[in-house]
């Protein structure tokens, strides 16, 4: 697929980041109910990641489906690797493997204090 | 278009005829399904590489016609 011009930049942020959240609409104002889900785990886990704004980039919007065989967003990154949607991420959020997953690959995890 | 529930379901089976495929329409509306997909043919894959299969099964027509389908996916209890 190197015919894809969208790959290179997505490679881009994946690398430059330990943690990238492709999605609609941004951390402080997902566009879309499934967007939000992720990013609410992420942040009850006190996870810092980068958000990618599909909406404002068809080329990147288009071309992340292709780049994980993957139809829909949002999807999420950590250290590279592609982790899951938004189903996935919510099922391994609820079981604790996501945590899992983020201490396995050294990104530091920070839960809220409960009050 | 939306997606009739019984159309996800036979494609689903057409590519996986082992499969158990349960449908919920979540809001009546044809339009956000929840599936749980049980089939052996899921055995030692990871999550993503089920719900890619799932996804193939359905032929481009997840995040097209089919805005919505929370899925699940597992393998039959008797096979682990």
């Amino acid at each position: 697929m190197s015919d894809n011009p969208a790959n290179e930049r997505i490679q881009q942020e994946i690398d430059d980041q330990a943690v990238v959240l492709f999605m609609k609409g941004t951390p402080v104002f997902p566009q879309c109910g499934f967007s939000a889900a992720v990013v609410q785990v992420l942040t009850l886990l006190g996870v810092q990641f980068k958000g990618v704004d599909v909406l404002s980039d068809p080329q990147i919007r288009e071309g992340i489906k292709t780049f994980s065989d993957w139809p829909t967003i949002p999807q999420l990154y950590v250290k590279g690797e592609f982790v899951g949607g938004c189903d996935i991420i919510r099922e391994m959020f609820e079981n604790g493997e996501l945590k899992q997953v983020f201490a396995d690959k050294g990104v530091e995890t920070q839960e809220p204090a409960t009050a | 278009m939306p997606m009739q529930a019984g159309d996800i379901e036979r494609l689903i089976k057409e590519a996986m005829p082992d499969a158990q495929v349960m449908i919920e329409d979540l809001r009546g509306d044809g339009d956000h399904y929840a599936a749980m997909v049980v089939s052996k043919q899921f055995k030692g894959k990871s999550r993503v590489q089920q719900h890619q299969m799932v996804y193939k099964a359905l032929q481009g027509n997840m995040g097209d016609a089919l805005h919505a389908l929370a899925l699940q996916t597992g393998v039959p209890e008797e096979v682990d």
